[in-house]
């Protein structure tokens, strides 16, 4: 369902390599996790999936869709086909955690009574209906990301992407975000995931895909974190 | 496309209320714009109406001789009448010329002396012609200067014609008042475009403070007029909460200067405030709101391109 074609990214004219001759696919209901050092290119290719940026060779493709031919009118439609959370959370200062994972849905020009009845479906899912009126700075890092993650999922997008989803939680909330994680992929979502943690990739024994200075060094089935 | 323009309207008022200190900052920076260009409006009333009151003190007046018949003045009144130029013409007669001359020398007894002492009364009668604009009057009085010079040197009509005389007077204060209200308004445009800007920029610099929230709406897959749209409405808010307190501050000031307008000016403000208060409103609080408004659309579209 997703398809990396030769696609390359330089910066500055082609000093800087960001990415470099980069070709792999993504089946439906796949858990892929892609890692590698800092600057190995993974955040970046998360950045191509949901047209933020753009490759300066090569093609990315959604389905039959070559996703950097899509007139900028049309992102807003393609982009809720996918769920993104990531480190930092992401969340909306002024909106309360229910208010934040409703405007997904009221961006996405959902019902008033889709949105009562699914929000709080969401927040269950992630254990966090006793916050749902508590605002971001109102809650630890790994309720924050829970919040993030239901906010990624409410819309029920083909695929979730997670950008280092647990490199500012504790070990206890990567756990359960991992956890969470691998719920939704159990529903039937596909997740691409980038990630430091050796722990999380070697306890979930699910595709590896290893990178190093822009390129793909592995891509293990079912692998470890080896680098 | 109702439910949309229903979550605009709430997510603007809502985010209006949550970034309190953000929006009282907008609205006191152009409480004080609006203001400035509120007085611009107050000003430039005060020098038209100061414009108008001595070009209504313009006139031409001709004295007749003492001894002039009546059927002749008229006749001239009559003829002056009929000019397109002239708007009025007054006469006033040798009585009561005398009549006024006797009071405005009240009390002056060296003056009222003199005049018990010639008998008769030695003032003619006069016409005060008034134009319709004050550029006409270069050919009223020529039409009078040519009646004149017709007229037999043995008994003549017209003893004199005044406007020559205060017709240097006239144009200095006319030009005088002519570059006083050049110079406001290059004076309105500056300000009125400072205002713009810095209306603009503390806007730009609100919405800059949220501009990640934008980029994370935009990831979240909000299209563009859904994120526009509650800083839109906020901006409009901004302009009419704005508007409304600039006329508010401006009442007090108009009421304590207005009497002194009256006397300087005969022109009183605070009632042109109170009865043209509608146009002032509409002024004000429109371009507050357009203001608000295009700042806002401007500010938040450069952070929605990719």
């Amino acid at each position: 369902m997703i398809y990396f074609d030769k696609v390359c990214k330089w910066y500055n004219g082609g000093d800087s390599v960001a990415l470099e001759d980069i070709t792999f696919q993504v089946a439906p209901h796949e858990f892929v996790s892609i890692v590698g050092h800092s600057g190995a290119g993974k955040s970046t290719i998360l950045k191509m999936l949901i047209a933020e940026d753009r490759p300066s060779e090569g093609s990315v493709f959604y389905e039959s869709t070559d996703i950097h031919k899509i007139p900028r009118g049309q992102l807003p439609k393609f982009r809720r086909k996918i769920g993104t959370v990531f480190q930092d959370f992401k969340l909306l200062p002024h909106k309360t955690a229910f208010e934040n994972i409703a405007f997904a849905m009221e961006a996405n020009g959902r019902s008033d009574e889709e949105i009562m009845e699914n929000v709080p479906q969401a927040l269950a899912l992630v254990d966090l209906e006793d916050k749902a009126f508590n605002f971001p700075h109102e809650l630890s890092g790994g309720e924050k990301q829970r919040v993030a993650i239901a906010r990624a999922i409410v819309n029920q997008p083909d695929i979730i992407i997670a950008d280092e989803p647990t490199g500012n939680l504790d070990p206890i909330a990567t756990y359960e975000v991992v956890q969470i994680l691998k719920k939704i992929n159990d529903l039937g979502t596909t997740v691409i995931m980038t990630t430091h943690n050796k722990g999380i990739i070697d306890e979930l024994g699910r595709r590896v895909i290893t990178m190093d200075s822009g390129r793909v060094v592995r891509d293990d089935e079912s692998g470890k974190y080896v680098l | 496309m109702w439910v949309a323009f229903k979550r605009i309207v709430k997510a603007g008022a809502v985010g209006f209320w949550r970034n309190t200190f953000v929006s009282l900052a907008s609205i006191f920076v152009m409480t004080v714009a609006l203001f400035v260009v509120g007085s611009i409006i107050m000003i430039d009333q005060l020098l038209g109406a100061s414009l108008q009151q001595i070009e209504s003190k313009v006139d031409i007046n001709v004295y007749f001789a003492v001894n002039a018949s009546e059927a002749d003045m008229q006749a001239l009144k009559t003829s002056l009448e009929g000019l397109p130029e002239v708007s009025e013409v007054n006469y006033t007669s040798r009585e009561d010329a005398l009549v006024a001359f006797r009071e405005r020398h009240q009390g002056d007894e060296l003056t009222i002396q003199a005049l018990e002492e010639l008998g008769d009364n030695p003032l003619g009668a006069s016409l005060a012609v008034r134009a319709r604009s004050t550029d006409q009057y270069e050919n009223i009085a020529r039409f009078l200067e040519e009646q004149r010079s017709g007229e037999s040197p043995q008994s003549p009509v017209i003893d004199r014609i005044n406007f020559v005389k205060n017709k240097d007077a006239i144009d200095k204060l006319a030009s005088i008042i002519d570059v006083v209200e050049r110079a406001s308004v290059v004076a309105m445009i500056i300000l009125i475009g400072a205002a713009i800007a810095i209306t603009f920029n503390t806007i730009r610099l609100a919405i800059y403070t949220t501009r990640e929230e934008i980029a994370v709406m935009r990831l979240v897959g909000a299209s563009n007029t859904f994120i526009r749209g509650p800083f839109m409405l906020q901006g409009i808010m901004y302009g009419a909460i704005a508007g409304i307190a600039a006329l508010i501050i401006m009442y007090p000031i108009l009421f304590w200067i207005g009497p002194g307008t009256q006397t300087f000016f005969e022109f009183n403000i605070f009632g042109y405030f109170i009865s043209n208060f509608a146009y002032v409103f509409l002024v004000i609080v429109g371009s507050g709101i357009v203001v608000g408004l295009i700042s806002s659309a401007l500010a938040v579209s450069r952070y929605l391109r990719v």
